[in-house]
């Protein structure tokens, strides 16, 4: 099956070069599909992937769009409708199709004084030219690996993001990611740019959503590229079918003195792997990193983080919680690197982990690498079963037992639910978990 | 209202209570003292249900009900309230969500509809000048870094909230400076009528002689081996539990 899959890969990768001849995405694609031949799938002896057996996903036979026309057919604005989060009525709404941007769908309510999106092709040809050659697929560089090289084969589709100098961004940017796997299996890459210039304000938010009973797998590239000053919020809602795998990789370098701050909310899918990475490639940068994970049925959930402090004085904290019921894995891996350049760096990571069932799952893993000597860095990572005492005492005052557990479990969640800094998806995302806690 | 009647309890495997009989009519306040590790906390425990304690051997009738079968909700339903020796602290869940989430599971137990914002909050104010607690702690999570003082003091604003038909108190004494122990005991006698009854557990005649119980009880090694009226508990203040040792084993012998 494995070797279907490649062929396959190779007859499609051909056929896009000849399709968009754009000289420097060309190049990057075929160094992205030499890295992907090179490498080969992952395997459970390949470090980064020991809990997450990604290469099950490639035993099924995907359609792979790599034409945006053919993209969006069947899509219609009332299935819009139906995904759209709250708050959209204020966003910028940008809707991917099987991995494609599709303008029609999509409505931009910023004005072009602030913000600017274009397909990724024709910026990579217009004024823009200069900053998708410097940083598109640099974080190749950072990510030694064959399924983010697999979408880099790929590029092709995706948009570029541009947040103009000290331009406060007011409407947030919401990518609504949809899979059709009506009629076949499914495989979506999308890859964009992200720029956001000095001084700027932007809140970017990701959702995923498959429509059809066949199955999906999203391996997206997200690449955000952070200059001096800028603040960055950063959510994905991860809501999907059962059906519906998906690798993710957000990207994010802090070029210059900036401020990131990531949530990421996973309450259901089939085999979900999660990366966030910071690149800290300027003195004094701050990141704020915060993920949920409320895990039941078969899920399997794997957020891996990266902080890799390549300058002085920087700033990051990470909290990462989960809740595993059900036959569901949980998997967080937070490595921080700090190298020698990085002295007073402050890094701090804590996983904590709530085990429902006997049959949940959970592997925890803190890697830090430190190379500097004047440094402040800690780790703190806990597995266990829900406060016996906490629930008693809830029960003790007349309160039953699955609402005290409920209770319980939506306070553990509510300090990373409550960074969600956009009010109407804040409580969108605890309205969910309320319901599924069944508070 | 409470009757007790020969309770044998364990807790893995170690039988802690060895057989403790007990009558409690309504509007009682008993008493129960004794030195440490005699069992006190077991009663209390075993009372409110805490599934760690087994009970091996015995039956406990609480207004015509036996609680041994009830789970701990339900027994708070029927209006029986611990007040918990060392009260939990629970990040996350705001005290006043947490309370009106009991006042109406209990309210819902009686066929009552949920109290409406506003009688709720009404009841609220009524209940924390009573017991003269902080109003802003109430809305901090569930005893999360309130001082010793202020969580027994929760623990006495809860039991006002929830009018409980049997309190027991266990050790809400300990930890209280004079201050403290003064507005609990306050608090506690305001709640007190001819239809609610109090089991104290306490180690201090200080707390007694603000509750003045009705009877006083010696708790030893899973027995209750005397009891008596308030002035027994000035006897053990005075001359400590070596006299009633000696007493019971002297019974004992015999």
């Amino acid at each position: 099956m494995e070797k279907i899959n490649l062929e396959y890969f190779g007859e499609k990768f051909d056929r896009l070069q000849t399709l968009d001849p754009d000289n420097f995405m060309r190049a990057v694609r075929k160094e992205g599909f030499s890295k992907f031949n090179k490498k080969g799938l992952p395997t459970f002896k390949t470090e980064e992937w020991r809990y997450t057996g990604v290469s099950e996903l490639f035993k099924k036979e995907y359609h792979l769009s790599t034409d945006e026309s053919e993209s969006a057919k069947g899509i219609s604005k009332s299935q819009i409708d139906e995904i759209r989060l709250p708050g959209y009525e204020n966003a910028n709404e940008l809707v991917f199709v099987n991995g494609k941007y599709v303008a029609e769908l999509s409505v931009i309510r910023s004005s072009n004084d602030d913000l600017i999106i274009l397909p990724l092709e024709e910026a990579a040809n217009g004024i823009y030219k200069d900053l998708v050659n410097e940083h598109l697929g640099k974080s190749a560089l950072f990510v030694n690996d064959a399924i983010h090289a697999l979408n880099t084969s790929f590029i092709y589709g995706g948009i570029f993001i541009y947040a103009v100098k000290k331009q406060i961004i007011a409407n947030p940017i919401y990518l609504y990611h949809i899979s059709d796997a009506t009629e076949t299996h499914i495989l979506s890459q999308p890859r964009s740019l992200v720029f956001m210039d000095v001084s700027s304000k932007l809140q970017l938010v990701e959702s995923y959503h498959t429509i059809g009973s066949m199955d999906s797998f999203t391996n997206e590239v997200l690449e955000i590229v952070m200059d001096t000053n800028s603040v960055l919020e950063y959510y994905k809602i991860q809501n999907d079918h059962v059906n519906a795998s998906q690798v993710g990789t957000t990207h994010i370098r802090q070029i210059g003195k900036s401020y990131a701050h990531t949530v990421v909310v996973t309450l259901n899918g089939g085999m979900i792997r999660n990366n966030t990475n910071i690149i800290m490639e300027a003195a004094g940068n701050e990141a704020h990193m915060f993920g949920l994970y409320l895990l039941n049925g078969n899920s399997h959930v794997d957020n891996h983080t990266l902080v890799d402090n390549r300058m002085p004085n920087c700033f990051s904290n990470e909290l990462y919680k989960g809740v595993m019921d059900g036959r569901t894995t949980g998997v967080f891996s937070g490595k921080i690197y700090v190298r020698p350049d990085a002295q007073k760096t402050n890094a701090y990571q804590t996983n904590n982990n709530i085990l429902l069932s006997e049959n949940a799952t959970v592997n925890t893993k803190p890697q830090l690498e430190i190379f500097a000597d004047d440094v402040k860095c800690s780790h703190g990572c806990t597995v266990g079963r829900l406060d016996e005492e906490a629930l008693f005492y809830l029960r003790a005052r007349g309160i039953s037992k699955e609402h005290a557990q409920a209770m319980l479990l939506k306070a553990f969640a509510e300090n990373v639910i409550e960074q969600i800094k956009i009010e109407p998806l804040y409580q969108y995302a605890e309205q969910m978990i309320t319901e599924r806690l069944g508070d | 209202m409470l009757s007790i009647k020969d309770i044998h309890a364990s807790v893995e495997g170690k039988e802690i209570l060895k057989g403790i009989n007990l009558e409690i009519r309504a509007g009682e306040v008993h008493a129960i003292m004794g030195p440490n590790g005699s069992g006190k906390s077991t009663l209390a425990s075993v009372l409110a249900g805490r599934e760690e304690y087994e009970v091996t051997k015995g039956s406990v009738d609480f207004m015509g009900k036996n609680i041994l079968e009830l789970s701990p909700e339900d027994r708070a339903r029927e209006g029986l309230f611990l007040a918990f020796q060392y009260p939990v602290e629970i990040p996350g869940v705001s005290t006043t969500n947490f309370i009106k989430t009991a006042l109406n599971e209990k309210r819902k137990y009686q066929g009552l509809p949920p109290l409406d914002a506003v009688s709720f909050m009404k009841l609220l104010r009524e209940k924390t000048s009573l017991v003269e607690i902080d109003k802003s702690l109430l809305t901090r999570s569930i005893n999360e870094g309130f001082s010793g003082g202020e969580k027994k003091k929760n623990e006495i604003f809860q039991m006002a909230m929830l009018e409980p038909r049997l309190t027991i108190l266990d050790e809400t004494d300990s930890g209280l400076d004079i201050d403290a122990l003064r507005i609990v005991a306050n608090g506690v006698n305001k709640l007190r009528d001819e239809t609610r009854s109090i089991i104290v557990i306490t180690h201090y005649q200080r707390l007694l002689d603000y509750l003045q119980p009705d009877f006083v009880h010696v708790l030893l090694n899973g027995r209750i081996v005397k009891s008596g009226t308030k002035d027994l508990a000035l006897e053990l203040e005075e001359k400590g539990y070596d006299f009633i040792k000696d007493e019971f084993s002297l019974t004992a012998t015999v």
